[in-house]
């Protein structure tokens, strides 16, 4: 299996991303963050965010988006967050707390069981 | 860039809404991905992060340009749990120059499996250290590679491990024990957290 990103220079994803690093802190897309498409690709959009729109017409993790697209995660999590600020796309965020929720927990658990 | 989407896609539902994590760490060879592909429903894929060495800036374009960068592949699966939850189980080696990643790429992990080689059980101290430091909840299995059998006090002793971590024995290969192995770390999560005075808390990145 070939890795991703392995084979594209810098300068492509320079080229793809605009050469902005909005991936930081700020950046809200977690590796599991849930994508949904909110429109279908439309003609001479950037062939990326079209192939997007194409994974995401169910949820798809940002982590999967990344693979498929085989791009590394933090270019992968700039495109997304400028198909979010078109509103191409809307986010299912992981729910983020300092102490895991007792339900969720249980829920996974049976979930496991259950596999 | 080749065909964007694989044919063999399996998509989520649609009220899939809450995505965790789950962290496979262990040394070179330990049994991660074959771990991961036993207990997934999709075919493990690989993708890599990027990151400078100070540990920042994730896609600092101008870093990986210069040559400062660090990069990391893992590998991951999927497992549907219910209508909304699903668990993503993260492939990663424990090798130093990961654990550069671990806060952003991991952050909000529920816990960790260590995979050990019984045959090469040093390669497991520096995952078990970075873990405790973090407070990650982890649990440690050692996958049977038919090497010399060794009991569980003189694994815990030769580990340092904390008596309160679950150590127990696996087959990556079979998806029965993975599962086991999966349960036994929730369990463990739970009862951490049942528990105020040992409730470890991560740091929200
Ligand atoms: N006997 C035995 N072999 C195993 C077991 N788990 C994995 N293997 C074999 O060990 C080899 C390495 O397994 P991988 O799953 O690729 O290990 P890994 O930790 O992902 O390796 P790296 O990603 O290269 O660090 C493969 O040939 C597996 O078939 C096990 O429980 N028992
Ligand atoms: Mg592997």
């Amino acid at each position: 299996m070939s890795r991703p990103g392995r084979d594209d220079s810098p300068d492509r994803l320079y080229t793809l991303t605009g050469g902005r690093s909005r991936s930081g802190p700020d950046n809200p897309f977690d590796l599991v963050t849930l994508v949904v498409a909110e429109c279908d690709p439309v003609p001479g959009m950037q062939s990326e965010h079209a192939a997007i729109l194409r994974l995401t017409e169910r949820p798809t993790a940002v982590v999967e988006i990344a693979a498929e697209l085989k791009l590394p995660v933090s270019i992968t999590r700039i495109l997304l967050s400028d198909l979010q600020a078109a509103g191409r796309v809307s986010a299912r965020h992981p729910r983020k707390a300092a102490v895991p929720d007792p339900d969720i927990l249980e829920q996974v658990l049976v979930g496991l069981r259950n596999l | 860039m080749d065909s964007a989407t694989s044919e063999t896609r399996t998509p989520l539902g649609a009220s899939a809404d809450n995505g965790l994590k789950i962290v496979v760490v262990g040394g070179f060879g330990a049994g991660k991905t074959t771990m991961v592909r036993s207990v997934s429903e999709i075919r493990p894929l690989n993708t890599e992060e990027t990151m400078t060495q100070a540990g920042e800036a994730v896609d600092d374009l101008s870093g990986v340009r210069g040559k400062t960068a660090t990069t990391v592949a893992f590998d991951f699966g999927r497992i549907t749990l219910d209508a909304h939850n699903v668990l993503y189980l993260f492939g990663a080696p424990g090798q130093e120059r990961f654990w550069f990643l671990w806060d952003r790429l991991f952050s909000g992990t529920l816990g960790a499996v260590v995979l050990v080689d019984t045959r090469r059980i040093d390669d497991s101290w520096y995952a078990i250290d970075r873990l405790e430091k973090h407070g990650t909840p982890f649990i440690v299995a050692c996958n049977d590679f038919g090497g010399p059998t060794f009991t569980p006090q003189q694994i815990r002793e030769a580990l340092d491990l904390d008596p309160h971590v679950p150590l127990v024995n696996c087959d990556a290969r079979s998806r029965e024990s993975s599962k086991i192995v999966l349960i036994t770390l929730v369990e463990h999560i739970q009862a951490l957290y049942a528990d105020p005075a040992r409730a470890p808390r991560q740091e929200l990145v």
